[in-house]
């Protein structure tokens, strides 16, 4: 697929939660290209779909009608074996809990997308993945014993240690504090520049977008815009102007 | 992924190791069978070899036919002048002759020395012989002429010393004797109880009314002599009635029924074990699911790494088989124990087992372990199959709901369908004629397993309903046991609490009502849950329920039939309330004036119709004494019997086609054929008949019978029961210590004490299964705290105290154990009519005041599994709780 630029592909996404008089529209027909190598952020306000898209996107749902494909291979028809298999080559989750396995260290959480798909990890690669994330000296450690600042570094090296097509991140710094968010966006900004990872990133907050070479803001289950990068500041005002809080 | 799950099951070391309690109670009670019968086997052995050790063939008398192994009937002894013709063979290197019976020593106290129903062996010994004798003198001498060794346990129990006099009785009154040495069996300290008594050969064919006659004799070869030729060679001197036999089958045969026994001993056992294993598979099923349901995040985790269902799945059941591979070690060597504790349990009921130490068996380590992991793996599967339903998207969403299983529309109506066939498959086990025991047993088992696994999924849907009225049931109860043990248990802890300067609220008994509503309503929240805990439970009871209904629909029927068959005042028995007795005691008792009537009961076997049966023998006062319910012939047939006329009872005379006045031919032990007529059919009773399926004449049965023995004498006294005349009677059976004169109300208790007995090991049996259950409802409390930690701190942080916590989770505790009771019991119940509507020997009868004893014990074994799960609830810190995730 080297010439398009992007990975994923979403066409005419709809998902209607529940049916009958109780039944949510969370999407209304979204279209989305994600596009290689960069850092795309999704803005919105709460309740807008952003989490419901990722999820879509990424294979953890399946749309009530629409297409979505990673790297060329259709998505929402896949059984459950091929998703599986897609998610080992394909797919990376950062998750706003962490989710981290606490009986297992950090090494052995870091490495568990290769375990689980029977790799070996390249050492050369995962050392200096650690080094970057800054986990060398607690790689020994149980989740139970490092801060969630770190806890989240061992979930941002856990995705890109399989180096994935492209890693979602479903609110990465909702449960931080801002000064550790920022380090943490940092270090997603870095991995987006230093391995080109393809990364899709749901968040609400303009500091976290402003990080991102393209945003793109959902209101209502529908896209309503898209800029490149830009300024916490510009896009505050889109928010504003959108009338997105 | 295989260090991922162990590191999980380290991880959770408490939860894992409260799953495995059942199973390695299942298995320790499996290995301890085996070990047990092993180690009893292996004594028996050595016990029976020993016997043979330097013999290479062996004489017997033979008697007409087979005998069974009860030991009622010995094959009559030879005359004893074919000692010396074996001695003269040229093949022959030595030969002894023996003789033996039963010997009864009287302690001190003048009562008869008894071990539990252990039987008081008598023989000769010969020590100019020493390669034919089994005994090793311990100290002391070889006895003479009217003297006695005996063995060491009985002389050290009982008080006795070399040089010392104890009386003897075999077929004659108590001998007095001088104790000229003590000695043991080989290596054996006890043979299962069992008296030893060793005279010299003359002493011993006196006192065993065998002059001039022998039992056994022993023959060892010539120097390059083979067994064959020894046995041809012997062969050709043997009168009629006796036989040779090899050393080996010899052996064999004394050992077969002791095999028998063994076997039976050791299925009975096993089938403890398997129900336990049963139950524990129920609690690791549990255990299994509730953990599963807390760790959905985690899976669901693993699902968006990539994991496969296939490898969730590998993970579950790794996990399972790992659990079950360190119970089952561990069951194992807690088998060791068991078997001893069931050794000291068969002794406390008088029933001692040959012990030479403990035999632990690479077979026993095989069937433990992979009973043990199979056990486990299979009660795992169902909760792996769900942990693969898990889907990806619960690693983000709160409270994903496990999308239901291809057959969720199915459960009830399957679980219904399960415990249909379950019955279907106990009637057709129950009704159908002509299955073979097994056929039977493996039907029934089979039957009441699907039963169980039925119902047991199928009381998800009666919680609810149930829970409505266990709910009071069990706040009340809890009320009545708190109170009871108020002054002993609460107030004293409370008291000592408050000594060692520890907060503790004042203990009251009143039921708190919001603690306990929540309670009631926490049993309520998942009712599949709130099922299998109380499940495990309701098996137990229901098995427990069955042996009471059936013990006292067995007891019931007995005593009535007594009643009916006999409204004598007094009955003369053993000391042990079955050994038969030398009609000499009857006959002692019948010279006492004030006796109005005497009547004994002779009791041995013969052969007719090609079938070995028991035949009993009655005399002339019979027709006072003892009535029987006439199908054909009437009270005046029992003194028509004479020379040649018999009763038979009905099953038997519809058998072989027999009415009134049908000849039929009747093989004594001697070997004489008697031509019987058949002068009167009878019903036995219910409960059990004190008579044999042929009833002959005392006289005919005395001149074809060697050493007849009576089993019951029945007899009226002048003014009836009274202690004097107990007194009078007793005097009269001083010279037969090992007889008791006892009202025919003691008759009746005696006679069922077995029986009691019998239950009384049951329900240890049982417990073990309820002990399994109680474990599966701490497990599930524990397992629900943990759950629950969020809401039990807003519960605190909203004013509960600890102690309300407490009785919230005891609440919930008692209400899962009542309906677990209420289930089993009534399950029970209907099982036991079911085998009393088939079975003529048992009537159904409710055993009120026990099914009351096990729903108390039922709520209490609820408040006991709450104990700690409620300990852990109240000590978790409301804050630090409300942040728990
Ligand atoms: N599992 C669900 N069932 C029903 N409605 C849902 C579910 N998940 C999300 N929704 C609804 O869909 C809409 C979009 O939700 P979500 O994608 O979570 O928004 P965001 O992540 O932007 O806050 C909301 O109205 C939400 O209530
Ligand atoms: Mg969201």
């Amino acid at each position: 697929m080297e010439g398009t630029d992007s990975v994923v592909h979403a066409k005419g996404v709809v998902r209607v939660y529940g049916e009958g008089d109780t039944a949510v529209r969370a999407l209304h027909g979204v279209d989305v290209e994600i596009e290689s190598g960069q850092l795309t952020a999704v803005m919105g306000p709460s309740g807008s779909g952003k989490s419901t898209l990722m999820h879509i996107l990424a294979g953890l749902d399946r749309p009530t009608s629409g297409s979505v494909t990673i790297d060329g291979i259709e998505i929402t028809t896949l059984g459950d074996d091929a998703l599986t298999k897609l998610r080992r080559q394909h797919i990376g989750f950062i998750f706003q809990f962490f989710n981290l396995l606490p009986m297992l260290s950090a090494r052995d959480n870091i490495l568990l997308p290769l375990t689980i798909a029977g790799e070996k990890a390249d050492p050369e690669f995962f050392d200096t993945l650690v080094e970057r994330v800054g986990l060398a000296d607690r790689l020994a450690h149980r989740p139970a014993e490092l801060s969630g600042g770190q806890q989240q570094r061992v979930a941002i090296a856990r995705a890109l240690v399989s180096r994935p097509t492209v890693v979602f991140a479903d609110e990465p710094t909702g449960n931080l504090d801002s000064r550790t968010s920022g380090e943490i966006l940092d270090l997603m900004r870095s991995s987006v520049e230093t391995y080109g990872q393809t990364t899709v990133m749901v968040t609400h907050d303009a500091k976290a977008a402003a990080m991102a070479d393209r945003v793109l803001y959902l209101a209502d289950g529908e896209i309503v815009k898209e800029t490149g990068r830009s300024s916490q500041h510009e896009i505050l005002q889109i928010i504003d102007t959108l009338d997105l809080q | 992924m295989i260090r991922f799950a162990l590191q999980g099951l380290l991880a959770r070391k408490l939860r894992t190791a409260l799953t495995a309690i059942g199973i390695v109670l299942g298995v320790s009670l499996i290995s301890g069978t085996y070990v047990l019968t092993d180690s009893i086997s292996s004594a028996f052995d050595s016990i029976f070899s020993q016997n043979y050790k330097n013999t290479d063939a062996a004489i017997t008398g033979k008697s007409a036919f087979d005998l069974s192994d009860d030991g009622t009937q010995q094959a009559p002894p030879f005359q004893a002048d074919l000692l010396q013709k074996v001695r003269d063979l040229p093949e022959v290197g030595a030969a002894g002759g023996a003789v033996n019976g039963e010997a009864q020593l009287i302690g001190k106290d003048g009562k008869a020395i008894v071990f539990g129903g252990a039987p008081n062996l008598g023989f000769s010994v010969d020590p100019s012989l020493p390669q034919f004798n089994s005994l090793t003198l311990v100290k002391g001498g070889w006895p003479g002429a009217g003297e006695v060794v005996i063995d060491t346990k009985t002389a050290a129990e009982k008080g006795f010393q070399a040089g010392d006099t104890i009386g003897v009785q075999a077929r004659g009154a108590v001998r007095p004797m001088r104790v000229s040495g003590l000695v043991s069996f080989g290596a054996v300290s006890s043979i299962g109880g069992a008296t030893l008594a060793g005279f010299d050969l003359g002493t011993a064919q006196r006192l065993f009314d065998k002059t001039g006659k022998l039992d056994q004799i022993l023959i060892s070869a010539k120097k390059g002599v083979d067994r064959p030729q020894l046995l041809a060679a012997v062969q050709k001197v043997l009168p009629p009635a006796t036989q040779v036999r090899s050393a080996e089958d010899q052996a064999a045969e004394d050992a077969a029924g002791t095999s028998e026994f063994l076997s039976f001993l050791q299925t009975f056992l096993l089938v403890f074990g398997g129900i336990a294993l049963f139950v524990g598979s129920f609690v690791i099923a549990n255990s299994l699911s509730i953990t599963i349901a807390q760790r959905t995040r985690e899976f669901a985790t693993l699902r968006t790494l990539g994991a496969a269902r296939k490898q969730i799945l590998g993970t579950v059941v790794l996990e399972a088989l790992v659990t079950g591979i360190v119970s089952a070690v561990a069951g194992l060597f807690l088998g060791l124990a068991i078997a001893t504790g069931l050794f000291k349990l068969f002794d406390a009921i008088g029933f001692t087992l040959p012990n030479n130490g403990l035999v632990f068996r690479t077979r026993t380590v095989v069937v433990a372990l992979i009973v043990g992991v199979v056990v486990t793996v299979l009660a795992s599967l169902r909760p792996a199959m769900r942990a693969t339903r898990v889907p990806p998207i619960a690693a983000v969403r709160e409270g994903a709901a496990l999308p239901p299983g291809r057959f969720h529309k199915y459960r009830s109506a399957g679980a219904v369908a399960v415990a249909v066939v379950g019955i279907g498959t106990i009637l057709a086990g129950l009704f159908v004629d002509g299955l073979a025991t097994r056929t039977l047993l493996i039907l029934l088992g089979l039957g009441v397993l699907l039963l169980f696994v039925g119902i047991a999924a199928f009381s998800a849907r009666l919680v609810r309903p149930m829970a409505a009225v266990s709910d009071p049931v069990a706040r009340w109860s809890v009320v009545v046991l708190t109170a009871i043990a108020w002054p002993f248990i609460l107030l004293p802890l409370w008291l000592i609490r408050r000594l060692f300067g520890r907060p503790a609220e004042f203990p009251g008994v009143l039921p708190d009502g919001p603690a306990v509503t929540l309670g009631g309503q926490n049993s309520r929240r998942d009712p599949r849950r709130t099922a299998s805990t109380a499940a495990a439970l309701m098996i137990g009871l229901a098995l427990v329920t069955l042996v009471a209904t059936l013990g006292a629909g067995i007891i019931k029927p007995f005593e009535d039939a007594v009643d009916k068959i006999s409204s004598s005042d007094y009955a003369l028995t053993a000391q042990n309330n079955f050994s038969p007795l030398p009609p000499t005691v009857a006959a002692a008792a019948a010279k006492i004036p004030s006796v109005t009537e005497l009547t004994s009961v002779r009791a041995g076997q013969a052969r007719a119709f090609d079938k070995t049966i028991s035949v009993t023998a009655i005399d002339e006062t019979a027709p006072k004494l003892l009535r029987f319910d006439w199908r054909s012939g009437s009270q005046a047939s029992l003194s028509e019997l004479a020379a040649n006329g018999a009763i038979v009872d009905s099953g038997y005379a519809d058998e072989h086609s027999l009415v009134l006045g049908s000849t039929f031919q009747l093989q004594t032990v001697t070997g004489k054929l008697l031509q019987l007529t058949v002068r009167g059919i009878f019903k036995p009773p219910a409960g059990g008949s004190p008579f044999g399926n042929v009833t002959i004449s005392t006289g005919t049965f005395d001149s074809t019978t060697t050493q007849p023995q009576n089993i019951y004498s029945f007899l009226n006294i002048e003014g009836g029961v009274t202690p004097a005349n107990t007194a009078t009677l007793n005097a009269a059976l001083a010279s037969f210590p090992n007889a008791k004169a006892v009202t025919i109300e003691q008759f009746k208790d005696n006679q069922t004490d077995g029986i009691k007995s019998l239950l009384n090991v049951l329900y240890v049996l049982l417990a073990l299964s309820v002990l399994v259950s109680l474990f599966g409802i701490v497990n599930t409390l524990v397992l629900t705290v943990f759950e629950r930690t969020r809401e039990l701190g807003m519960l605190r942080a909203i004013g509960l105290t600890r102690g309300q916590v407490k009785r919230m989770i005891r609440q919930e505790s008692v209400m899962t154990a009542l309906i677990g009771a209420v289930i089993g019991i009534v399950l029970g119940l209907v099982l036991a009519s079911l085998l009393a509507a088939r079975l003529d020997e048992i009537s159904f009868t409710v055993p009120v005041g026990q099914l009351v004893a096990f729903a108390v014990v039922s709520v209490v074994v609820g408040i006991v599994a709450a104990i700690w799960p409620a300990r852990r609830a109240a000590k978790l810190d409301p804050l630090e709780a409300l942040q728990y995730e």
